[in-house]
């Protein structure tokens, strides 16, 4: 199998929108791990550094978006070439919407450390689901990388993991609020936190999902996992 | 790799065991494949393929060269046309033919589509007139011509000679159009006129393809068909064929990472 296309010109291109797609996985995935600090630490400082991230990212976005357009319209990709350009465009967006939920992470973070007593809650249980949601991250875009297909599937059932400790924690939560009232509003701020933990570990997971698509050529978006097995297989 | 185009249509033409030689080289390897009835099937790949020696045997027009010899099947309504005893006019009057370069006769434009006509049926002057708008009608060419019918065939543009060209060959009411490259030679609004056509004509016809241009195969075709070297490499959809094709050749050579 040849990997080069006879125009040189389109593989650079298909080069360099794949590498700024990296790129912006990158930058989310230290807005993330900002967020995850200003969380464990209630930092102002990190948590004001992750929302300052989000401008580059948001450009970085139609950036990508820009060179794709340019890449289909002139080149009218075909089948593998085809797939991935499409996968990349959803990709973008997904990682744009992780820069989003990172943001959304530092600015609970800021309004619980305002509400005064941002010790009292149990945030520090969050760090594990956080944690989670980060290195699933980091393992979609590696396997995006690879286009690994064995790797996405790993991640999807990972994210399962991710949903479970959402359970709980919002289990716990709610005992919290019923022992003492006056935690409810910071609670509530803690609860939309581990929800854009939540939603982060479904992005990576729809990252995954992508990989599949571009290898296979399968959609297996909202399809159980034990028949996206068969078509990694 | 073969897909069952049976559920979607009936074979028109069927290919079986099909091998073709010029002289010694063997030019097509054992093709097998179905041409489904009223869809549009083309056939890409590179230069020297054998896409358009398979076309010239769907119509017989290979006979014309001595040391050109087919074996194997190539069965049209039943019959094998390879060892048919039928008259090759009549059958390339049931198999039309356009060809790369458009070919109008050095006639009037009317004359240019009454002259296939007459040789197989006797019209009235009424009667031939109505044809002839027939076919300019259905070659979407009339509203151009309608006023200049007694001006020469070659007074047309290329694209309006390319359409007279396939109006030529569907006056004499074919079953299978076969077109050699018929853009290849047209702008890109005549090359939009003629695709959009070929759509058309599948609701009446048979229409068999061969392309360069894969975007040409991928915007109007039913079917497709990828092949090298004298081998049929893949058939299929032509939607499955440009988004996921099943053979690593295939999906290299439309992506252009063929050589």
């Amino acid at each position: 199998m040849s990997d080069k296309h006879l125009s040189s010109q389109f593989d650079s291109e298909l080069g360099s929108v794949s590498s700024r797609v990296m790129e912006l996985g990158g930058l989310v995935e230290s807005q993330i791990r900002q967020a995850i600090y200003a969380l464990s630490e209630f930092s102002v400082e990190v948590a004001n550094q992750v929302t300052a991230a989000e401008a580059k990212v948001n450009a970085m976005e139609i950036e990508i978006d820009r060179e794709l357009s340019s890449i289909i319209a002139r080149r009218q990709p075909t089948a593998r070439d085809l797939r991935l350009l499409i996968a990349i465009s959803k990709a973008t967006a997904n990682l744009e919407r992780v820069g989003d939920e990172a943001e959304k992470i530092a600015r609970m973070v800021l309004s619980i450390i305002g509400t005064g007593a941002p010790r009292a809650l149990p945030s520090l249980e969050l760090r594990v689901a956080a944690d989670l949601a980060s290195g699933l991250l980091r393992k979609a875009l590696d396997a995006f990388a690879r286009l690994d297909t064995a790797a996405a599937l790993a991640i999807l059932k990972e994210d399962d993991l991710i949903d479970k400790e959402f359970d709980g924690f919002v289990r716990k939560l709610i005992t919290y609020m019923m022992e003492d009232p006056r935690m409810i509003s910071p609670s509530l701020d803690l609860l939309f936190l581990a929800k854009a933990i939540e939603r982060i570990g479904d992005h990576a997971k729809n990252i995954a999902e992508l990989i599949i698509y571009i290898v296979k050529g399968a959609d297996v978006r909202h399809s159980p996992l034990d028949q996206i097995e068969l078509v990694v297989k | 790799m073969l897909i069952d185009t049976e559920k979607v249509s009936p074979a028109k033409i069927a290919v079986k065991n099909l091998d073709f030689y010029y002289g010694k080289f063997h030019a097509l390897k054992n093709i097998n494949l179905d041409i489904p009835e009223k869809k549009v099937t083309a056939f890409i790949g590179p230069s020297g393929c054998g896409k358009s020696t398979l076309l010239r045997v769907f119509n017989r027009m290979f006979e014309l060269y001595p040391e050109q010899r087919a074996q194997g099947e190539v069965v049209l309504d039943g019959e094998n046309l390879l060892t048919s005893k039928q008259d090759v006019a009549l059958l390339r009057a049931k198999v039309g033919m356009v060809f790369q370069k458009p070919t109008p006769f050095p006639m009037s434009i009317f004359d240019n589509i009454a002259f296939g006509v007459k040789l197989f049926e006797n019209l009235s002057a009424t009667d031939m007139e109505e044809r002839v708008e027939w076919a300019l009608r259905k070659s979407a060419l009339w509203n151009e011509v309608k006023d200049k019918l007694k001006q020469s065939g070659s007074s047309l543009s290329g694209g309006q000679q390319q359409r007279l060209c396939i109006a030529r060959g569907v006056a004499i009411k074919p079953e299978v159009l076969l077109l050699d490259e018929p853009c290849s030679a047209l702008d890109p609004i005549s090359t939009a006129k003629v695709e959009e056509l070929i759509v058309e004509l599948k609701q009446d016809y048979t229409v068999v393809i061969v392309t360069h241009n894969m975007q040409q195969a991928a915007r109007c075709s039913d079917f497709t068909a990828y092949m090298y070297l004298g081998d049929l490499m893949e058939f299929g959809a032509t939607e499955q064929i440009f988004f996921k094709p099943n053979r690593q050749e295939t999906e290299d050579y439309i992506t252009g990472r063929f050589g």
